[in-house]
């Protein structure tokens, strides 16, 4: 504390100009982008590159929608992204806490361990990609949702182990133990006081892994083809020798949006107090 | 109910030591503290009859059965945690009644015991909260609450006090004082606050260095201490210590303190110390009173003393003098001394005076 506390005036309660600018122009810059690729999703393709543009479509359309989903098949990889994303997800958290649990509480391989882990995210992902895809042609994965859940759940789980890996680090141990001591056993212990209390760090470590199997592209695109190809790999299709089809680019990307978003609001919460990861005690 | 048998327990943390050779025998219904700095292996020895460390060597037997190999969950224990440790994700109600559950009790019982628990502790309208909605206070309480209600064989206290405030911690020390005589179950209390070990103890057990300096009967300890370590550690403001050497004439010992001569009480036994001796002269603030008697009494030194600080505390006041070099302090009433620089005769009650060996700061 200062040892001289500042004469309070009592203000007189101002628009706050300069903060409302701030936001505006942050608002704007992120809200555009998205504007202006729904815009173009619902406009008739003559429309996409008039100059002036076109700010508010007259007539707008849903061929684009129609389009991207079944001609370019987004749908089918729509469908396969879910299944893909979100079985790597589930897998992904479930080992990762478990493999974090057991880093944190049990000093599991010393030291190095956990940073060995970790260290396998400083591999360039072309560095492997070939033989992985020599590996799933011998063994029948090559094109197949398992195949690509495996991969995912196994780029994931190192980020996924390292975030849960903080954030059990920095529970207090005394909850588990009194746990111990009331009647519980180890896995009891784990299941009904250790992971309630870490659901915060889980569901941030879920989230971050879903976002990285959604828009994950270059593994899709080299371990996939007609069957289990996910969203990101449709999007090559829409450039094109007959040029670029704007409006389906656009009506998928929105597409691909709405499961981001739906899973942002849903783990918001979770999210903001997961982040700090576990530095603040509930 | 039980009583707990320690025998030549070791606890090692790879190349740190942490308990290094304890024999404990704990008798069924007593409160034992185990009381020490920082450091000195009293935690570590509490969560090993815990089951939560394991023991490098040595066995610790519960009501007659050795649980070296038991699981916490199997020794019948239950303890609070200096950090309460409550689970921040259940009630107050399923806090305490976690642990029925987790040992398959049926609901309707969990219950009952849940409010009688409750009730005993004053924590019914609690019941429906939630850890962080609870003050300090009624955290430990409910701690607490989960401790009884499994009716465990011994209860287990980590320093469970330390979080509290100074008020509160008065008022929970009575509160754990009572439990122990409502209920007159075994428990085993860690602290590192001498005052509490003097108030709840039974049988204090001091310890330094991850061994037993001394365990006894409070008053026991506080009275006849082994050693400077155990006189320093118990009471409060601490014991003064000064160096001298030992007179031996005949049947008649005194201390030399440079120029004073302060008789040994006679009839105290010296255990073989030698004339010439060098040893350490302890006197409690209590030993020492403002002298009204025109001559001191049988066994007492009279002193001219010099005040140089004073402390007053209300009912008493806390004054500092020279004696032979060492600043010796003496508990006097508030209205026996006035200000620092007062010249006043000081009785020392050399009956109740300990005397240690300079070299081994062992008690003589």
């Amino acid at each position: 504390m200062a040892a001289v506390a500042p004469v309070r005036r009592p203000k007189r309660r101002s628009i706050p100009v300069g903060r409302i600018l701030l936001l505006g122009f942050f608002l704007a810059f992120v809200l555009w982008p998205l504007y202006w690729m729904f815009n173009t999703s619902i406009k008739p393709s003559d429309d996409y590159l008039t100059v002036p543009p076109v700010w508010f479509p007259t007539a707008p359309t849903l061929v684009h929608y129609e389009a991207a989903l079944f001609a370019y098949r987004g749908l089918d990889g729509l469908i396969n992204s879910l299944i893909i994303s979100l079985s790597a997800t589930v897998l992904s958290a479930l080992f990762g806490t478990l493999m974090a649990y057991s880093l944190a509480r049990y000093n599991t391989g010393g030291q190095h361990l956990s940073f060995w882990v970790l260290s396998q995210r400083f591999l360039p992902p072309i560095g492997i990609v070939l033989p992985v895809f020599l590996i799933y042609r011998g063994v029948g994965l090559y094109d197949t949702h398992i195949g690509l859940i495996i991969a995912y759940t196994v780029f994931t789980l190192p980020v996924s182990v390292w975030m849960m890996f903080a954030y059990f680090r920095g529970m207090p141990k005394s909850m588990e133990e009194a746990a111990l001591v009331d009647g519980c056993t180890r896995w009891e212990a784990f299941w009904r006081v250790a992971v309630p209390l870490a659901a915060p760090g889980i569901v941030a470590a879920a989230v971050f892994a879903f976002i990285a199997c959604w828009t994950e592209f270059f593994f899709a695109l080299i371990l996939t083809s007609r069957t289990a190809f996910t969203l990101p790999t449709v999007f090559r299709a829409f450039i094109g020798f007959q040029g670029a089809q704007y409006g389906e680019a656009a009506a998928l990307a929105i597409v691909s949006l709405v499961p981001s978003i739906a899973l942002g609001v849903l783990a918001q919460r979770h999210l903001v107090r997961g982040l700090t990861l576990g530095a603040v005690r509930g | 109910m039980a009583e707990v048998r320690i025998t030549g327990l070791h606890k090692r943390y790879g190349a740190f030591h942490a308990v290094r050779g304890i024999d404990l025998d704990i008798r069924d219904g007593e409160f034992t503290v185990l009381v020490g700095p920082s450091g000195c292996g009293k935690s570590t020895l509490l969560r090993t009859i815990a089951g939560l460390e394991e023991s490098s060597e040595g066995t610790i037997e519960i009501g007659g059965e050795v649980v070296n190999d038991f699981r916490p969950r199997d020794r019948d224990v239950a303890m609070v945690f200096q950090d309460y440790a409550l689970y921040p994700h259940m009630n107050v109600a399923k806090n305490i009644g976690f642990g029925l559950k987790a040992r398959k009790m049926p609901k309707s019982e969990v219950e009952a015991r849940v409010a009688e628990a409750a009730r005993m502790l004053g924590i019914t309208p609690l019941l429906g909260r939630f850890p962080r909605q609870l003050s300090g206070g009624q955290r430990q309480r409910v701690a607490i609450g989960r401790a009884i209600v499994r009716s465990p064989r011994i209860f287990l206290f980590d320093e469970p006090l330390s979080n509290l405030d100074a008020q509160l911690r008065d008022e929970m020390r009575g509160e754990i004082k009572r439990l122990h005589q409502d209920i007159a179950t075994t428990m085993i209390y860690v602290t590192h606050d001498q005052i509490e070990a003097m108030t709840l103890a039974d049988r204090i057990v001091l310890m330094r260095d991850g061994l037993i300096e001394q365990q006894g009967a409070p008053l026991d300890l506080f009275e006849r201490p082994a050693s400077t370590f155990v006189a320093g550690f118990l009471g409060s403001p601490r014991m003064s210590f000064l160096p001298g050497t030992l007179k031996l004439d005949g049947s008649a010992a005194a201390i030399r303190l440079s120029e004073a001569l302060l008789p040994v009480a006679p009839g105290r036994s010296l255990n073989g110390a030698v004339d010439g001796q060098a040893v350490l002269l302890g006197l409690r603030p209590e030993h020492l009173t403002r002298a009204h008697a025109a001559t001191p009494a049988q066994g007492t030194f009279r002193y001219d003393a010099t005040i140089d600080l004073l402390q007053p505390t209300g009912s008493r006041s806390y004054a500092t003098f020279r004696l032979a070099g060492a600043p010796v302090m003496a508990e006097l009433q508030a209205h026996d001394v006035s200000r620092p620089g007062e010249r006043l005769p000081i009785d020392i009650n050399m009956n109740r005076a300990s005397i240690f060996d300079a070299k081994t700061e062992r008690a003589i």
